[in-house]
């Protein structure tokens, strides 16, 4: 395993490269897809709480991979051109966006009625009520689970392999192929995904025990 | 238009249809397995054995931590490596097996953990030895919470079937891919059906799921 993880050091470190960058320009798009979604589906207004509902539930339904596939298939054949990176990190995007809008929903809803009322009541608007009253409560509870939103997107990106995205699983494909030492190969790219996501994931568990007794 | 109506021809249809339900059959027979071991790994990681039960908690996580994309690689192409062959079919099950009853495993442990510790004392109290009281008074009353939980499992591991078209499982999604292979017009339609056909599936289990939790609650 060490030897197959030396030897192709470097296809393997631009690999990891290409997950992180994808996990990460994904976690930041979808933070803000996902909460304008949240935002639309606790809306006043009926029919724009019903799209945003209808957003959420059609997305969280269809697997992942048919989302990124439909970009890097149909994208290319009618719009412009676009490479596995891109489709398939905008696939990811919008696929994770339908989860974090429902964490950032059940933060807001998590804080009382009250706040709201009593921030507008105070004379703040809708908005300003939001961001300087409801959100900055609900945040603490949103924190851990767009922890393991992100630990879920590092894994998730492995379907960049589908779709050429250069990303740690591809390397690992093509080195496979090119060694014929799968056992090994695959071992090493575990191990590599592993140093990510295992610290992430203690680390998500203690800050949920400490800020769930504070 | 016209591509939509030749490309949802009773032959493409058919051809979808058997691919659901090879991605159905594969779900089924995985939650099935996966349920068991994952009950018994919760429980396993409930009671607290010294050493026994840190060491199933380690293993659990590191294979919640892996993509399961890998653990498909892994069974259908690292094992025979090592000897192990196995057909496409027998190897997406025990890849989807292995990684859902990691994630079951945790659902269920916290559902155990929910469950009010009186009732273990007051079943023990009573006589019941401890294997009783975990099969006719803990494990009914923590699965009745954990239904949501389990179900939104569930209905991952029917959208994770679809990573499965990497090692050609004949699913959904490979018979997809088949069809609009062939014929470039169908893309857009083929991507339509796939959609509405996993909306369908799997909106029905959480709709279901409503219910039950409803009539149980």
């Amino acid at each position: 395993m060490f030897k197959i993880m030396f030897s192709n050091w470097d296809a393997l470190l631009s690999g990891l490269g290409y997950t992180l960058m994808a996990s990460v320009i994904a976690l930041i798009a979808s933070l803000i897809i996902g909460t304008a979604f949240a935002l639309m589906e606790i809306s006043l207004h009926k029919w724009v709480r019903v799209i945003g509902k209808a957003y959420v539930e059609f997305i969280r339904n269809i697997p992942l991979l048919v989302i990124a596939m439909a970009f890097y298939v149909i994208v290319p054949q009618f719009i412009m051109q676009m490479d596995g990176f891109t489709a398939g990190t905008i696939g990811l995007t919008i696929y994770t966006s339908a989860f974090i809008a429902e964490t950032v929903r059940a933060g807001i809803q998590s804080v009382p009625n009250g706040q709201m009322e009593g921030a507008r009541s105070n004379g703040l608007s809708y908005m300003q009520a939001m961001t300087h009253v409801v959100f900055p409560q609900a945040i603490k509870l949103v924190i851990p689970p767009l922890g393991n939103q992100f630990i879920n997107l590092v894994k998730n990106s492995s379907v960049l392999a589908f779709v050429a995205g250069f990303d740690l699983m591809y390397q690992g494909k093509l080195i496979a192929n090119a060694t014929f030492n799968t056992f090994d190969t695959y071992l090493a790219v575990g191990v590599l995904y592993l140093v990510i996501t295992m610290p992430m994931s203690y680390a998500m568990r203690y800050l949920e025990k400490r800020w769930h007794t504070a | 238009m016209q591509n939509f109506i030749n490309a949802y021809s009773a032959v493409n249809l058919s051809y979808l249809l058997r691919g659901l339900w090879v991605t159905i059959e594969v779900s089924v027979v995985s939650i099935f397995f996966s349920f068991l071991i994952g009950t018994l790994l919760g429980i396993a990681r409930y009671v607290k054995i010294k050493y026994f039960s840190a060491i199933v908690g380690f293993i659990i996580d590191l294979i919640r931590n892996l993509p399961l994309l890998l653990l498909l690689f892994f069974t259908y192409f690292a094992l025979p490596n090592i000897g192990l062959r196995l057909s496409v079919i027998p190897a997406s099950i025990v890849a989807m097996t292995v990684f859902e009853s990691a994630m079951l495993a945790e659902i269920i442990r916290s559902g155990i953990g929910a469950v009010p510790v009186g009732q273990m004392e007051a079943a023990r109290s009573n006589g019941m030895s401890y294997s009783q009281a975990m099969l006719q008074i803990i494990l009914p009353q923590a699965f009745k919470k954990m239904i949501p939980p389990l179900v939104s499992q569930f209905i991952s591991l029917v959208k994770d079937t679809s990573l499965a078209t990497i090692i050609l499982l004949p699913e959904l999604t490979q018979h997809a891919q088949i069809i609009y292979g062939q014929n470039v017009n169908y893309t857009i339609p083929m991507f339509v059906a796939l959609a509405v056909l996993y909306f369908i599936v799997n909106y029905a289990l959480s709709v279901g799921s409503r219910i039950i939790d409803h009539r149980l609650n």
